[in-house]
């Protein structure tokens, strides 16, 4: 790393970044090897360490106490005190302190909010501050970018770039391409723990992709136009709470017909999660209907749901996806266990359960040394192949995948990608949820983008990514159009992200 | 900037529909009021309701008409309900819910003691005001070792050991040493070691923290009863005597009327229980040790991400903690009684109780401390003057409200965001 440097480490999940800059910053000890800062050889025997020798670094998981104020979370572990033994709080000479900072870099904080009511591209400023307080020289951001929307990365970019200005130097750890180009002085591969190369940021998205998977992969989904039917699923005015009682989705209209792929692009948290939770019976419905191929299903027990001929791949596997410690085999009939040919009565067939998962392997692709295994045991991809495998072998009206490759390696990406699509053309209809928006506008025919509760627009797949970005940021389909025909191309305009910031 | 024109976005407020929680409690309040006004009114008699501002009848006193104060109270209870089934601003809620819940109790009062036999209708301020804080003093002291304890993120239901063997270490040292301060010491000392095990147990290997914390409360009932039957009780004059802390007068404090008798010539162990519940309040929210022990209780891996040391802050906090209930459990043997087997009887739970009423704060464990105590003296009184009521139904009251504050009618209760949850590094 040299001074006023913005060197991106770039790699899939679970390549080893986040696990190589918490070595870096003292929260893991390493097996061998060492740190050179200056020349020196550093020992790292915990953060403080680190933040001693200049490292700072913004946590994926924002390490701010949520019921603190501002200058509260910042000031903690380098508290300014009066008082001798007693040590009581200097919170004024903090917060100003705090002001000082965030006029310095312009990052505008209000050093008295509570964390918990700030959004979230507010609580990174504020992650980006605390680590400026503490004097460092180099600044590690791992996966800045994962919960922010368009604009607010566009914002965290501009600040990227006048910390460099001021000479900090910063590790930017990513997997996505476009920002990589976008910011870094120079890129470090890595892939399964080692260094696999170099490159310059003029290397193409390709080349880049091909580095970190290690072969030549297609960043987009293969299809054809799709052929809509009959509405298969409408859902008309559905009010759901979240878990606390705070309304999470406000009166929602949507159709997915047969043979067709409606995406729901969104940034997290904007009640995604609980319409689909509500359609699958899995949350109650406060209001409005749910029908599905003309019946209605609101208020039906997600078993009956299921097989009424639903296919569910919910957003986080390891908790409602599969039995972790059950095998492949077992994981692959959790729906249909109690009915034959798996089941009769009381008793359950192994003979037939082992068969079929034998062939289920085969036919989805699932590496695993045996279908006895424990599904948790197997990588993220595998994992997820098994609840697709799982979901696809029965008839369906309608495939409902939530986040269905977070979290997934790239070749597994590709193998679930095309498994959408061909339930889509054997004319199932299709509802994906995703976060990353790239993978909503590859699969999707049609996308509704989700802003708090609502649906705030509902566009073709060739609609351009900053229009999208503008409607995940809340700004209305007209606003959205006209602002990038005004401005061209769009979304480094800062105004679409500051009116989201006052929100 | 650009001229880029972007519309306001438009937020959806969290509609909770016309029943809010703060009309419920009005609506509640509106029916204890006229319970209070109707029936509390045709109950009491025409006696003068006297409270006296002393030991006994004798002296100065607020005297009242017996069915007047009644239904007069009832009506400022409907009249508070009232206020909030309107509305009112937020930060007015507590102060209305306070003014009309005490016009409960008041109204309550006035039928009880007009009705008292010939003789008994009044009621002695200072005794009830003393008996208060005298019952609700282990209670503080319990709630506050909750405080430091779950604060910092660790579960303590072991409060009752820790106050059992601070009582049992004051007094058998008490004895021994013959001196009030070593007792003190010691009693210090016995409800730190039930900490230990807590920290040890729930710190360093993970235990669940509620279990070890039962465990640790049968742990201290069968130790201290099996040396209390073997040492105590075959020779109690030379281990079950400690000397006790006289009461001391505190100069002018103790010549404010009521207050003054009640509360400022007492012994030290109530002095020391409202100087920690200030000192712990302040430190808790303006000292550094309260910024780093809050942090770790609510997000142990942000603090540790900034150098705090996360366990050691825990373990130093639970000890804490067992010192400040020892201290508590020697209230009852270095200033009241001689230690008897199992003498807490449940207060530690009741201590855990005051914690989850007064929302983790030291302060209002402090005010929910007493709101028990006040309860537990008003049963005695009223079994005193004969009262119509079982008095074991008014023992019941408190738990009943515990219950009501638990389950979100006073507020949202929210615990410390980490507590009970153990920190694994890495």
């Amino acid at each position: 790393m040299e001074p006023g440097e913005i060197h991106a480490l770039l790699g899939e999940n679970g390549a080893g970044k986040s696990t190589l800059m918490n070595v870096l910053y003292g929260l893991y000890q390493p097996d061998e090897g060492e740190i050179l800062v200056d020349g020196k050889p550093l020992k790292l025997k915990g953060p403080s360490d680190a933040i001693g020798a200049g490292i700072g670094m913004v946590h994926q998981h924002f390490m701010l106490v949520p019921v603190f104020t501002v200058t509260e979370n910042i000031m903690l572990g380098a508290e300014q005190v009066r008082g001798g033994i007693a040590g009581f709080l200097d919170r004024r000479r903090a917060r100003r302190e705090v002001a000082e900072v965030s006029e310095r870099y312009n990052l505008r904080v209000d050093p008295d909010a509570v964390i918990e009511d700030l959004p979230v591209g507010i609580q990174q400023r504020v992650e980006i501050v605390k680590a400026l307080t503490r004097d460092v020289d180099l600044l590690i951001l791992d996966e800045p970018t994962a919960v922010l929307t368009p604009q607010e990365t566009e914002e965290l970019l501009t600040v990227m770039r006048s910390l460099k200005a001021a000479g900090k130097s910063i590790v930017f750890i990513t997997h996505k391409l476009g920002e990589v180009k976008a910011i870094a002085d120079r890129i470090t591969v890595i892939r399964r723990g080692k260094t696999v190369g170099t490159a310059s940021p003029e290397a193409s998205r390709d080349e880049l992709a091909a580095l970190m998977v290690g072969r030549n992969v297609r960043l987009t989904v293969d299809k054809a136009p799709a052929t809509p039917g009959e509405p298969v699923l409408e859902v008309a005015g559905l009010v759901v709470d979240d878990d606390r009682q705070i309304r999470a989705v406000d009166g929602i209209d949507l159709t997915v017909r047969a043979g067709e792929v409606l995406g729901v692009a969104g940034v997290q948290g904007n009640g995604q999660t609980e319409l689909i939770e509500a359609i699958m019976g899995l949350r109650p419905v406060l209001a409005g209907t749910v029908s599905l191929a003309g019946d209605r299903i609101d208020g039906w027990k997600p078993k009956k749901v299921l097989r009424a001929g639903v296919g569910y791949v919910p957003e986080d596997r390891s908790v409602d996806g599969l039995v972790k410690e059950f095998s492949v085999a077992e994981n692959l009939v959790l729906d249909i266990y109690d009915r034959p040919p798996f089941g009769s009565g009381l008793a359950l067939k192994p003979d037939a359960i082992a068969a079929s998962a034998k062939e289920r392997i085969e036919q989805f692709d699932v590496r695993t040394s045996s279908a006895d295994t424990a599904v948790g045991t197997l990588s993220g991809g595998n994992q997820q192949k098994v609840i697709v495998a799982r979901e696809l072998s029965r008839p369906l009206k309608l495939f409902i995948a939530a986040q269905p490759t977070r979290g997934v390696d790239v070749g597994s990406i590709e193998f679930i990608h095309s498994q959408i699509i061909r339930e889509r053309d054997i004319g199932t209809a299709v509802l994906v949820v995703s976060s990353e928006l790239d993978e909503v506008i590859g699969l999707a025919d049609r996308i509704a983008v989700m802003y708090r509760g609502r649906i705030i627009g509902i566009v073709g797949p060739d609609t351009p990514r900053e229009e999208i970005g503008l409607l995940m940021a809340g700004i209305s389909p007209d606003a959205a159009h006209e602002a990038t025909a005004a401005t061209g191309e769009g979304p480094a305009n800062a105004d679409g992200s500051a009116s989201e910031d006052e929100a | 900037m650009s001229t880029m024109a972007v519309p306001d976005i438009a937020v959806a407020p969290v509609d909770e529909g016309f029943w809010t929680r703060s009309r419920k409690v009005g609506l509640t309040l509106l029916g204890l009021g006229l319970l209070a006004a109707v029936l509390f009114g045709a109950l009491a008699t025409d006696q003068q309701a006297r409270f006296t501002l002393s030991d006994d009848a004798a002296g100065a006193a607020l005297e009242i008409n017996g069915t007047i104060g009644a239904i007069l109270f009832g009506i400022i209870t409907i009249a508070a309900g009232a206020a909030l089934l309107a509305g009112v601003p937020k930060r007015w809620f507590l102060p209305v819910l306070g003014v009309g819940l005490v016009g409960f109790v008041l109204s309550f009062l006035c039928w009880q003691v007009s009705a008292a036999p010939a003789g008994q209708n009044f009621m002695p301020l200072v005794n009830i005001i003393r008996g208060t804080f005298i019952l609700a003093l282990p209670l503080i002291f319990g709630a506050l070792a909750g405080v430091l304890c779950e604060r910092s993120g660790v579960v303590n239901v072991a409060i009752e050991g820790q106050l059992l063997m601070g009582a049992f270490s004051g007094a058998l040292f008490g004895s021994i040493s013959g001196s009030v301060w070593v007792g003190l010491v010691a009693a210090a000392i016995g409800g730190a070691l039930i900490s230990l095990l807590l920290a040890v147990f729930a710190i360093r290997y993970l235990v669940d923290q509620v279990v070890m914390g039962i465990v640790l409360n049968l742990l201290a009932i069968g130790v201290t009863g099996f040396l209390y039957e073997r040492l105590m009780q075959t020779d109690a004059e030379k281990y079950n005597s400690a000397p006790r802390f006289s009461n001391w007068e505190i100069p002018l404090l103790k010549d404010i009327p009521v207050l003054g008798p009640a509360l400022f010539r007492g012994n030290i162990f109530l002095y020391l229980g409202l100087l920690l519940v200030l000192v712990i309040h302040i430190g808790l929210f303006r000292t550094r040790w309260g910024l780093r022990t809050r942090s770790v209780g609510e997000h142990p891996i942000a603090a540790d991400t900034l150098g705090v040391k996360v366990l050691r802050v825990r373990y130093r906090n639970v000890l804490l903690a067992g010192v400040v209930a020892g201290i508590g459990g020697a209230s009852y043997t270095l200033a009241l009684y001689s230690f008897t087997k199992n003498m807490i009887g449940g207060k530690g739970f009741i201590a855990l109780a005051a914690l989850i009423f007064g929302r983790w704060n030291p302060t209002g464990a402090l005010l929910a401390a007493l709101f028990f105590g006040f309860a537990d003296q008003l049963a005695t009184y009223l079994g005193a003057i004969s009262s119509s009521i079982p008095s074991q139904f008014l023992a019941m009251l408190p738990y009943l409200a515990t219950i009501l504050a638990v389950a979100g009618l006073v507020g949202r209760v929210r615990a410390p965001a980490a507590d009970g949850k153990p920190y694994i590094k890495g």
